[in-house]
């Protein structure tokens, strides 16, 4: 299982201001500062972090942090 | 994969021309405001870019290069087996360019010519096309053309791929010697072919009106059915599912560890990519030279054109050398081999 506030601190660390009170049922698109460079880093960080590559399609159809989270947990179980 | 492995065969010269035309990204207000600007420019490590006239083509930046890499290298024309020449932006769409940059250049009529149509990995390609010609008893060099002019077919008004690409044509000259083996990897998806595309234009959509209507997605990007588009998270997700993977495999192959390797040239996408490439390779960032910054993506013909504006006075240790590409077909591949004897010329502008 990952760490979930671990986890959240790498997704912040993603934005050039960390957003504040960031949690798993954040909707991370209306953060300020998102943009499409930001969803590149949350890719790359994820297969840097737990070594999940993300598809496009699970990028783009994710809205919550927890989105995110749950798919990088079921890989690392597989 | 296809493992191609070959001995006796290398690189013995390098040139490249670019436009004289510079397009600086901080100019690009037009198109989106300053503080987006400075963030691209930041991420994707691009400053300025050289764009071609109207009037002048792949071929013709490709042409002054081979000419250029001729004449430095007192090369007689008549010693040229094949030409091979690279570009998703050709002449015309038929016939090839190839027999046209034969005539141009002076090449004999003996000259075997052809086009290869590839983007991004075109240059390890050909490259491997090249050293499996020059393997032949008949042949003795190839002339390996590189070109592309993809500021044709990007929008103007494109977001996304205006800040990326520049144009630029390279020459290399690929004979037998003691250039010791070289080791390729060579690969495709063709399940991808959307990622990356031109939609209209060719026989499947043929040109016609509503393919060059100008069209505005969600993001405010306006482009017609002919520009060139791309899905960046695609491309990332796909590069960082094989890039890093084929690399490895031809260091395996070759039997070099990652830590003897002396230079990694990568493709010169975007400097976000390659330089998580590079660190989910663990090599040292001083190995991976880049052009992109003065120069941008130049798609097949940024390998080259980085070899002479990176390594003309810099990186001396050149021995162990990997040069991979990756991008629309999907297709991608890599090559470690010896750039020792690899004579540059100085880059040169049109």
């Amino acid at each position: 299982m990952v760490d979930e506030k671990q986890f959240l601190q790498n997704f912040a660390d993603q934005f050039d201001d960390e957003p504040e009170g960031l949690s798993l049922e954040t909707l991370f698109r209306d953060i300020d500062g998102w943009s499409s460079i930001v969803a590149l880093s949350i890719m790359a960080m994820c297969a840097e972090e737990y070594d999940v590559i993300l598809s496009a399609n699970e990028m783009e159809n994710a809205n919550r942090v927890s989105d995110i989270y749950n798919i990088v947990n079921e890989r690392i179980e597989q | 994969m296809a493992i191609i492995k070959t001995n006796g065969i290398g690189i013995s010269a390098v040139s490249a021309c670019v436009p004289s035309k510079v397009e600086r990204n901080c100019d690009l207000e037009y198109l989106m405001p300053r503080s987006e600007i400075d963030k691209i420019i930041n991420t994707i490590g691009i400053e300025e870019k050289r764009l071609a006239d109207d009037k002048v083509c792949s071929s013709d930046l490709c042409f002054a290069a081979a000419k250029k890499l001729l004449y430095d290298n007192e090369i007689e024309p008549e010693s040229i087996g094949a030409l091979i020449f690279v570009s998703q932006t050709p002449d015309y769409r038929q016939p090839a360019t190839a027999p046209i940059l034969q005539h141009r250049l002076g090449l004999p009529k003996t000259t075997l010519a052809f086009d290869v149509n590839l983007a991004c990995s075109g240059f390890v390609y050909g490259l491997s096309i090249a050293y499996s010609f020059a393997s032949q008893a008949g042949i003795d060099r190839v002339l390996l053309l590189v070109g592309e002019t993809m500021s044709k077919i990007v929008s103007r008004y494109d977001k996304v791929n205006t800040p990326l690409f520049g144009d630029a044509g390279t020459a290399t000259l690929i004979e037998k010697g003691d250039f010791g083996n070289a080791v390729f990897s060579l690969n495709s998806d063709g399940s991808g072919y959307e990622v990356m595309m031109v939609p209209y234009g060719g026989f499947r959509n043929p040109s016609c009106e509503e393919g060059l209507k100008l069209v505005e997605d969600a993001a405010g990007n306006r482009r017609s059915e002919e520009h060139f588009r791309m899905n960046g998270m695609d491309v990332f997700n796909f590069g960082m599912r094989v890039e890093p993977k084929d690399i490895g495999c031809v260091l395996s192959e070759s039997g070099v560890s990652i830590d003897n390797l002396d230079l990694l040239i990568f493709h010169q996408a975007n400097k976000f990519m390659t330089d998580f490439y590079t660190k989910r390779l663990k090599l040292s960032p001083e190995k991976t030279p880049y052009s992109l910054r003065y120069f941008g993506n130049t798609s097949s013909a940024s390998i080259p054109l980085t070899i002479v504006s990176e390594l003309k006075n810099s990186y001396p240790n050149r021995e162990r050398v990997v040069l991979s590409g990756f991008g629309a077909g999907l297709s991608w591949g890599s090559v470690l081999l010896d750039l020792r004897q690899c004579r540059i010329s100085d880059l040169i502008e049109y």
